[in-house]
């Protein structure tokens, strides 16, 4: 191939690649300027820029027209997110630890139900962990977040960190065995520094799934107080009165913001959380 | 003494080592504790209930087959949601993984600016099940839209892309083949470890695109493709979200999938017995396609080890 061949054919891939990422990011390019229209301009109209910038679309939808602020869903999906990723984290990590690094009975057997409810569909649990939530007086409560994640029921992270783990060299955490540390404190003083691309990649990817979680929210959480703000976004767009939908576009914006910035700030542990254990969307 | 002494030293450490792997088992026991808590019992409970009449305000009572029967009897809803959840989900995994795929190998070409290009890609899969994501698609594909004013635009038809029985579904398989990025940039950790000998080795044979391609790169990351291919299933078989949101399952229960019908029954009419036996034939599908996909993957997914 001559160099004019190549470097035709270079500026072909670039010339789709950049058409695709148009595609790709127009969206949510345009989900920001319909923050600064009229309902007028957002429907029926070709035009990209708004008439005006003006950020009263963020403060009106900020405030609602109902009981409680976006500052109530802001914190209320805070407190429900955190400590799921933080006891997500933990609980997962001191599993795998269990399985990556000692021998005991059935442990394969075990590490091979872990990996078929990789498979589990939520659906077909739903209905009878709502049940058992009911029993518990733990519905409408961030519990039904929090107690599963306590208990590791996160398969995926699991089973991530386990293959991360069986990449690091075994001498390491043995000889501090050897030398009368507990296992707990292996684990704490050696093997969590040298996890902690495995447990970042985790963190970030419960949060994200946590924060967009819509499908369990919306069973377990009834009171309008309680709202996460994908609850609350999904109710600004149930009312019967006039939708001001530029409104609804900034507080849809705001709700994906930490996420974008998240990735951004932890891009490297999103690409390499993906490429260990190769699953999920 | 010698002997002895060294014996001793053994059995030591074999106690030493015997305590360490029952310390095993008490980390994993965290697991295993919720496992049997939280998945376990619903899962079995919930085979129980589907064959009983059940709702969270009274005690199940048993019914032998009915649930399923007046599935696929009398439910007039059942049959069309099997129809849109099946068409949802073969027209979006293998759209998701065929882009995923192609954008993949050009990303894998050595182009500047790469890095980029993927992180741009992966944006919206960032968004996946976001509600926010759901309602900007409302809005862009309302009859008075943003698309349908392009398409105006360039002289096009416009199209009732949500009030149709005929494109609704198609809008929300268009949302969720817009996020591929995921599974892009696992097909591109895959492609960058295929060992460039085995192109080297084509190319002095002079072998052709299609056959490298056929011969070589699918096959190396064929272990890859199976995963993502199950567990794009699952999740399509399961989907929720955008129907729910963007279309609430219309026009005319166009979009009423598996996932809406099951809420519907269970949380709306408390018909939560029934909505088992909704789940369970939902879980025979994932069985089915996922041990068909086993089944045929000797045949096609290559394991180096």
């Amino acid at each position: 191939m001559t160099n004019r061949q190549k470097e035709i054919r270079s500026t072909v891939m670039y010339i789709i690649l950049v058409a695709v990422g148009v595609v790709m990011l127009f969206p949510v390019f345009w989900m920001f300027l319909a923050c600064f229209k009229t309902n007028n301009e957002i429907f029926g109209s070709l035009k990209l820029l708004p008439s005006s910038w003006s950020f009263e679309a963020f403060a009106k939808g900020w405030q609602t027209t109902g009981t409680f602020t976006y500052t109530r869903y802001f914190s209320n999906t805070f407190l429900l997110v955190v400590p799921t990723v933080i006891f997500t984290i933990v609980s997962c990590s001191l599993v795998a630890y269990g399985f990556a690094r000692f021998e005991f009975k059935s442990k394969n057997v075990l590490f091979m139900v872990l990996i078929t409810t990789l498979m589990l569909p939520n659906s077909v649990i739903i209905i009878p962990r709502y049940a058992l939530f009911n029993k518990l007086h733990w519905l409408d409560s961030y519990l039904t977040y929090w107690v599963p994640a306590i208990f590791a029921c996160y398969p995926f992270f699991v089973f991530m960190m386990v293959q991360f783990l069986r990449g690091i060299p075994k001498d390491l955490d043995e000889s501090a065995y050897m030398d009368g540390c507990t296992s707990f404190r292996c684990f704490v003083q050696i093997l969590v520094p040298l996890l902690k691309p495995a447990i970042f990649s985790a963190a970030l990817f419960q949060f994200l799934w946590t924060w967009n979680d819509f499908f369990n929210t919306n069973i377990y959480i009834n009171s309008n107080s309680k709202f996460p703000m994908s609850l609350a976004l999904r109710m600004s767009i149930d009312t019967t009165s006039s939708i001001q939908w530029n409104q609804i576009m900034a507080m849809g914006l705001v709700s994906i913001l930490p996420l974008i910035i998240l990735f951004f700030a932890g891009q490297r542990y999103f690409v390499e959380g993906i490429a260990t254990t190769g699953m999920k969307n | 003494m010698a002997v002895k002494s060294l014996d001793a030293g053994v059995k030591l450490r074999k106690g030493h080592w015997g305590k360490r792997n029952r310390t095993g088992l008490y980390y994993v026991s965290i697991w295993l504790i919720g496992f049997a808590l939280f998945q376990l019992y619903p899962f079995i409970t919930s085979l129980y209930y589907s064959f009983t009449d059940y709702s969270i305000f009274k005690a199940p009572a048993f019914v032998g087959f009915k649930n399923y029967v007046e599935l696929f009897t009398i439910d007039p809803d059942f049959m069309n949601s099997m129809k849109v959840t099946l068409q949802y989900t073969f027209i979006t995994v293998p759209g998701k993984v065929i882009l995923a795929l192609f954008i993949a190998m050009l990303l894998n070409k050595k182009l500047k600016g790469v890095n980029y290009v993927r992180t741009i890609y992966y944006i919206p899969s960032l968004l996946s099940g976001s509600v926010a994501v759901s309602i900007l698609w409302k809005v862009l594909f309302m009859n008075d839209g943003f698309i349908n004013s392009l398409l105006t635009a360039i002289h096009l038809p416009s199209i009732p892309w949500l009030g149709s029985t005929h494109t609704a579904l198609m809008t929300i398989c268009l949302l969720e083949i817009w996020q591929f990025g995921s599974s892009m940039v696992l097909f591109l950790s895959a492609l960058k470890q295929v060992p460039t000998s085995l192109y080297e080795a084509a190319t002095i044979d002079g072998a052709r695109k299609g056959t490298v391609f056929f011969k070589i790169t699918l096959p190396m990351i064929s272990s890859v493709a199976f995963f993502n291919i199950i567990m794009q299933l699952i999740q399509a078989l399961q989907n929720f979200t955008s129907a729910f949101v963007v279309t609430n399952g219309g026009p005319s229960k166009a979009t009423y999938v598996l996932g809406m019908k099951l809420y519907t029954d269970a949380f709306r009419n408390f018909r939560m017995g029934y909505a088992c036996a909704t789940s369970w034939i939902m879980f025979a599908m994932m069985l089915v396609m996922t041990l068909a996909l086993f089944a045929s993957s000797k045949k096609w997914v290559y394991y180096d080890n």
